[in-house]
C-alpha cells in the first residue's frame, strides 16, 4: 500500500519548532517560519532544577516545556488542535494510517533511543522528541524529521518502537496535527507576535522562585563557582558538559536557543515597525555570544586544560553577566510601546 | 555569532545531516546557516561517552565479583535507570531491586528473565552471560 499526503519538508533547528512550522504551513499559515513559530510559543525559557538528575547530570533547560510551542502557536492562530493517546500499539497504528489514508500529515512524539537513523551517540532515553509522518510506502513510514536536511524513513516496526518508547514523558504513541484549512491573516500574525512577547517578558522576567527565567540563570552562575569544592573535579567536569549539551546540541540553533529569538525579533519587527525590536533583537545576539564563550570556557575545564577554582570562578561570572543582558533585554520588551 | 563565524568542525552527525545554526550576516540581519558540528560540544558528548562507558565497565566488574547481578550491567549498558527498567518491564521498582541481588537473580523463572531480556533487547541467554552482539 502506498499512502501520500501534500507536504513539504523544511529543515528547522529544532524539532518542535519545525513540526509546528511545517504542519502549519500544510494548512495553510504560509507566513510562519521557525523563527516566529518559536517566539509565538514564548520558547526561550531557562531552569536548572538542582534535585532532578538527567543522565546522572543536572537537569537544564534553555527553552519552554516540550509540547507548548505547538500548543501555543495554535492557540494563538487560532488553529484548532487534534491530539491523541494511546494506550494500545494496534489503535494507535490504525489511527496513523487512517489519518495518511485522508491526505493528513501529522505530528508524532517518539523516543530518541529506538530511532534507527540517528547516530549512536545521541541515542539517549529522551522522550520529546517530534517528528512529523508524511506517508507511507509498502512496509515504511515516510518520516520528516525537521532536524535534518533529508526526509527519511521507518519500518512500521520502529516506528512503533519508538512511539510506545518508555520513561519519563513517555509518548504513548501521541499524534497531533492541526484539525482543519485555516486562513490566518496578518493582523492575527500581529497580535500573536505581541501575545508570545509578553508571556515570555512573564517567563523570564516575573517568575516564581530562584531556579528559573533570568534568576535561575545567576542563581546557576553562584551552583557552578562551588561546583569544583562540592562534586569533585571530575563530576563538576560532567556536570559543566551536560549544560553544553543542553545549550547548543542539535536542536537550539546555537546558543542556547537566544540566537533564534534574536532573529524572531527582526521578524517580528515587519509586523510591528518599532524601533526597540531590533535593537533588542542585538542584545540576544550579544547574549547568545555570552553563552558561547561561557561553553568555549566550560570546555577547557571538561577537557582538563584548566581546571582551578579561579577557572569555575570566571564559568560562574558569565552567567551572572548573561542574566544581567537577558534582564535588561526582557525588560526593554516589557516597556515597549505597542501600537496596535 | 557572525555567519563567517560559525564553526565547521567534525562531529558525529557527520554522516547523517549538518544542523541549521542561526547567525548574523554582515549587515547584521539573522540568516541560518548549515553547520557540521563545533568541537567544543563534541568534547562533551564524549565526556558524556567516557563516563558512560566507565559506568558499564564498573557494572561488569561488579557482576562478575558476584556484587550484583547481570541486570545491573544492562541497565548500565542501556543507558536506563531503575524507573525506565520498571516502565519497560512492569516489574516495581522494589522488584527491581531485589533482582539485582546475585543469588536473587539466579532462581528467577524463564518468565521473568524473558521480561528483562526484552527490555533490554537481548536474549536469556545473552542476558545471563553479559555476551551481548549489539549491531
Amino acid at each position: 500500500m502506498c499512502m501520500m499526503t501534500d507536504f513539504k519538508h523544511l529543515q528547522a533547528a529544532h524539532c518542535e519548532n519545525g513540526v509546528t512550522t511545517n504542519l502549519l504551513r500544510s494548512v495553510g499559515v504560509g507566513g510562519l517560519t521557525e523563527p516566529l513559530a518559536f517566539g509565538i510559543g514564548s520558547g526561550l525559557f531557562f531552569v536548572y532544577i538542582p534535585l532532578l538528575k538527567i543522565n546522572k547530570g543536572p537537569a537544564i533547560a534553555f527553552r519552554t516545556m516540550p509540547g507548548l510551542i505547538f500548543k501555543r502557536t495554535c492557540k494563538s492562530l487560532n488553529v484548532p488542535v487534534v491530539r491523541k493517546k494511546f494506550s494500545n500499539k494496534e489503535a494507535a497504528s490504525k489511527f496513523l494510517d487512517d489519518c495518511l489514508q485522508a491526505g493528513q500529515p501529522v505530528g508524532c512524539q517518539v523516543g530518541v533511543y529506538y530511532l534507527t537513523y540517528f547516530p549512536k551517540e545521541y541515542r539517549f532515553h529522551f522522550n520529546a522528541h517530534n517528528l512529523i509522518v508524511y506517508g507511507s510506502r509498502g512496509d515504511d513510514y515516510l518520516i520528516s524529521d525537521p532536524v535534518m536536511e533529508n526526509v527519511t524513513t521507518l519500518t512500521k516496526y520502529e516506528l512503533e518502537r519508538v512511539r510506545f518508547a518508555k520513561g519519563a514523558l513517555a509518548p504513548r504513541g501521541q499524534i497531533y496535527y492541526p484539525a482543519s484549512h485555516v486562513n490566518v491573516t496578518d493582523e492575527q500574525l500581529r497580535k500573536a507576535i505581541k501575545t508570545g512577547i509578553k508571556r515570555n517578558v512573564r517567563d523570564m522576567i516575573s517568575i516564581p522562585g530562584p531556579i528559573a527565567g533570568v534568576k535561575g540563570i545567576s542563581y546557576t552562575g553562584k551552583k557552578i563557582k562551588k561546583w569544583k569544592d562540592k562534586l569533585g573535579s571530575k563530576t563538576a567536569g560532567l556536570y559543566l558538559a551536560q549544560l553544553v549539551r543542553m545549550q547548543e546540541e542539535i536542536g537550539t540553533g546555537g546558543g542556547g536557543f537566544r540566537y533564534i529569538y534574536g532573529a524572531f525579533l527582526q521578524e517580528a519587527y515587519a509586523y510591528h515597525p518599532i524601533d526597540e525590536l531590533p535593537e533588542i533583537s542585538k542584545l540576544f545576539t550579544q547574549s547568545g555570544d555570552m553563552w558561547r564563550s561561557a561553553a568555549v570556557q566550560a570546555a577547557g575545564i571538561y577537557k582538563d586544560r584548566i581546571g582551578s577554582q579561579a577557572d569555575y570562578d570566571m564559568m560562574g561570572d558569565y552567567l551572572l553577566e548573561i542574566a544581567e543582558i537577558e534582564k535588561k533585554a526582557f525588560l526593554a520588551l516589557r516597556n515597549i510601546k505597542w501600537n496596535s | 555569532m557572525k555567519k563567517e563565524e560559525i564553526p565547521q568542525d567534525d562531529g558525529a552527525l557527520n554522516n547523517l545531516t549538518k544542523e541549521v545554526v542561526y547567525a548574523v550576516d554582515k549587515d547584521g540581519n539573522y540568516t541560518t546557516e548549515l553547520s557540521t558540528g563545533w568541537n567544543v560540544k563534541s568534547k562533551a558528548l564524549d565526556v558524556a561517552w567516557d563516563d558512560i562507558a566507565q559506568r558499564i565497565e564498573n557494572a561488569r566488574q561488579k557482576v562478575l565479583n558476584n556484587q550484583a547481578s547481570p541486570i545491573l550491567y544492562f541497565i548500565e549498558l542501556r543507558l536506563m535507570d531503575i524507573g525506565i527498567v520498571a516502565a519497560y518491564t512492569g516489574f516495581w521498582k522494589w522488584t527491581i531491586k531485589r533482582h539485582l541481588n546475585p543469588s536473587v537473580f539466579k532462581k528467577l523463572p524463564q518468565k521473568k528473565l524473558q521480561r528483562y531480556a526484552d527490555a533490554f533487547n537481548v536474549s536469556v541467554e545473552e542476558l545471563k552471560t553479559m555476551n551481548v552482539h549489539d549491531d
